[in-house]
């Protein structure tokens, strides 16, 4: 029988981590995702793993750089401003192609902001946040499940590919419970072993030496050309994405994790009204799903765009789309009271089916 | 008669010429510390954390494995391996700027949770690599690319002494400040690294060993009159000697 839980989807991040053989947890305390660290505090030690509360975020990322560097499944998790301070480890795991995985469950800003769901941190997750133009994966869960799931989908593929991976959600998202169910893991047979990985365990074969420094003529130049490669080849194998009523849709809606679970309810609420709207989800933001837009927009010529701030998933939108097709975009700043009810934006959907709204 | 040979390259150290410049005592620490690892045949169960400064190729010298650290971040990232292999001995190089600038929040914090590291400390008074800036450890009245006038203390602080700052903690077993800049020195130094190393051997918890060295490329002097100022006028400010030492036996 498959054991089904009741449990909030910070909590569902935490399991999904140790289902997949994560034993390290670094962290530094931030709401809203504190359930993570302290789920993670307690489970750990029982498992013969190693939970630090570290003095910042700083120091928990490179915690995680150390302890992937000896090959093991390590994460941090933090909220805006602690991913902030990360970025600058983040980077140079890419530089290192060191396995990590972080957690974002975003808040508003910019500075301290606020507390409250965001999707603020759409550029900071995928356009490399860090220096250096890297990039890493990153996945937008819209359910307690998908916490569950993609947390532990990010482990394999970050180890994989040898890049960070990034979990990005708020306290919608975080906060919320559902149903869960547990998947028991199974590691992926064909998962490469991690033979780069500094041992300590008494061999005196090979020097191993895990860095991101490369001084010699034309050696950056062909780490970056590969690290470039093993970009594309991510975007072609591991892009990920979910469709709903497109077949007959005049108005393709987008969204990522919470406003898409908001705008699905505006959706069914449109379609019960007679309005042909479908919802075109990224699962994965980076690599971003550009392909299935194109597709989609190939037939539905409008689209509309629905964020948690005030436009960023919007511009790899209309990177993506048919040439002809026309992209709107609706959201708010992130802030206490700024969340939009599936009435609201109803109401958006109604205009944009009703009129000829372009560009925008 | 048999020959003897009674001086020889430390295994742990690789059979390479070094970068640093004439006179640099960054070598002098390197050799240290391989003749340590040799000490307790440990090369092959040891990684080092090189840290971003002069001392930053650790792995082309040192014939260990390494993984390279964010500037300042060599403690935590430490940290990171130790709890995952804890029975390696893990070490971190760090320089001045390194371990007390811009790095003081994960030293400090690495030495309270008594982490079973030990922190190999190169004081040179200034940044090398960046080309002589003024660094936490100048000495009040020294001339740096960026304090030409001479550190003033009004307005620039004062030169932080970290073995004495980490002596404080509970979590540090071990602190003490030598030097390289004579014969006695030298081997006070070795034992100094020995029992750093050694007391990491047997989890005794966190070690740190400042080790004052030249940079007479950007102290602008010859390297004779440089490691004569280690002497006249760093050891008086940093004075050599055992800051802490939770041995519980006195060996
Ligand atoms: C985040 C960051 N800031 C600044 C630098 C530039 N930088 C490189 S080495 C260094 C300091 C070197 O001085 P020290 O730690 O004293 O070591 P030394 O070179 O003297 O051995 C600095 C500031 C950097 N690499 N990264
Ligand atoms: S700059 Fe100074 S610390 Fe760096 S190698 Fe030269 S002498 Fe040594």
């Amino acid at each position: 029988m498959t054991e089904r839980l009741f449990v909030k989807g910070n909590e569902a991040v935490a399991m999904g981590a140790l289902a997949a053989g994560c034993r390290y947890y670094f962290g530094y305390p931030i709401t809203p995702q504190n359930d993570i660290p302290e789920y993670m505090s307690r489970e750990l030690p029982m498992l013969g793993g190693e939970f630090i509360q570290a003095e910042s975020e700083i120091a928990s990322i490179n915690m995680v750089l150390g302890a992937s560097a000896c090959g093991a499944r390590a994460m941090t998790s933090s909220s805006s401003p602690g991913i902030s301070l990360k970025q600058e480890g983040i980077s140079y795991m890419a530089g290192s192609e060191l396995p990590g995985l972080i957690v974002n469950i975003c808040r508003s800003g910019p500075g301290l902001g606020g507390i409250d769901a965001s999707q603020g941190d759409y550029f900071q997750a995928v356009k490399g946040g860090g220096h250096g133009g890297y990039r890493i994966f990153v996945a937008a869960p819209h359910s307690v499940q998908e916490m569950y799931d993609l947390t532990v989908l990010a482990f394999d593929i970050s180890d994989r590919y040898r890049l960070p991976a990034m979990i990005l959600a708020d306290s919608v998202i975080g906060q919320m419970k559902e149903a869960l169910v547990p998947h028991p893991y199974v590691p992926p047979a064909d998962l490469p072993s991690k033979e780069w990985a500094l041992s300590g365990k008494g061999d005196r074969g090979r020097q191993k030496v895990v860095k991101s420094l490369y001084l010699g003529d034309g050696e950056l130049e062909a780490h970056n050309w590969r690290l470039h490669e093993k970009y594309r080849l991510l975007g072609e194998k591991e892009t990920r994405w979910e469709e709903n009523g497109l077949e007959d849709a005049e108005l393709l809606v987008t969204a990522f994790g919470s406003t898409a679970r908001i705008a699905a309810t505006a959706i069914q609420l449109a379609r019960e009204q007679g309005l042909r709207v479908g919802l075109l989800r990224p699962v994965t933001l980076f690599p971003f799903p550009g392909a299935a837009f194109l597709k989609a927009t190939q037939r539905t010529k409008k689209v509309l765009c629905i964020e948690l701030n005030t436009g960023q998933m919007v511009d790899d939108v209309r990177l993506s789309v048919a040439r002809d097709a026309a992209v709107s975009f609706y959201g708010r700043p992130p802030g206490a009271g700024s969340l939009p009810t599936p009435e609201e934006l109803l109401l958006q959907i109604r205009r944009h089916c009703e009129g000829g709204v372009h560009g925008g | 008669m048999v020959a003897r040979k009674v001086f020889a390259r430390p295994v742990s150290l690789k059979d390479v010429a070094t970068h640093f410049c004439p006179g640099c005592q960054h070598g002098v620490v390197h050799r240290l510390v391989a003749e340590t690892l040799d000490h307790f045949n440990a090369a092959g169960r040891t990684i080092g954390v090189a840290s971003v400064g002069c001392s930053v190729f650790l792995y082309d010298y040192f014939d260990i494995n390494v993984v390279e650290a964010p500037h300042g971040r060599a403690p935590a990232v430490a940290t990171g391996v130790k709890r995952v292999h804890k029975n390696s001995l893990v070490f971190t190089y760090q320089g001045d700027g390194d371990l007390a600038a811009i790095g003081t929040s994960e030293i400090i914090h690495a030495a309270n949770r008594g982490e079973g590291l030990t922190v190999i400390f190169v004081n040179n008074t200034t940044y090398g690599m960046t080309g002589g800036q003024m660094a936490p450890t100048t000495l009040p009245g020294q001339r740096t690319t960026t304090s030409s006038a001479g550190r003033n203390t009004a307005s620039d602080g004062h030169p932080i002494r970290m073995a004495e700052l980490l002596a404080t903690l509970d979590g540090t077993a071990y602190s003490a400040r030598v030097a390289v800049d004579s014969p006695g020195h030298v081997l006070e130094a070795g034992k100094a690294i020995r029992r750093a190393f050694g007391y990491q051997v047997e989890g005794r918890g966190f070690a740190f060993v400042e080790v004052l060295t030249t940079c007479p490329t950007n102290w602008g002097m010859d390297p004779v009159a440089a490691n004569r100022r280690i002497a006249a006028e760093v050891i008086p400010f940093f004075p050599l000697g055992t800051f802490v030492d939770r041995s519980g036996d006195e060996r």
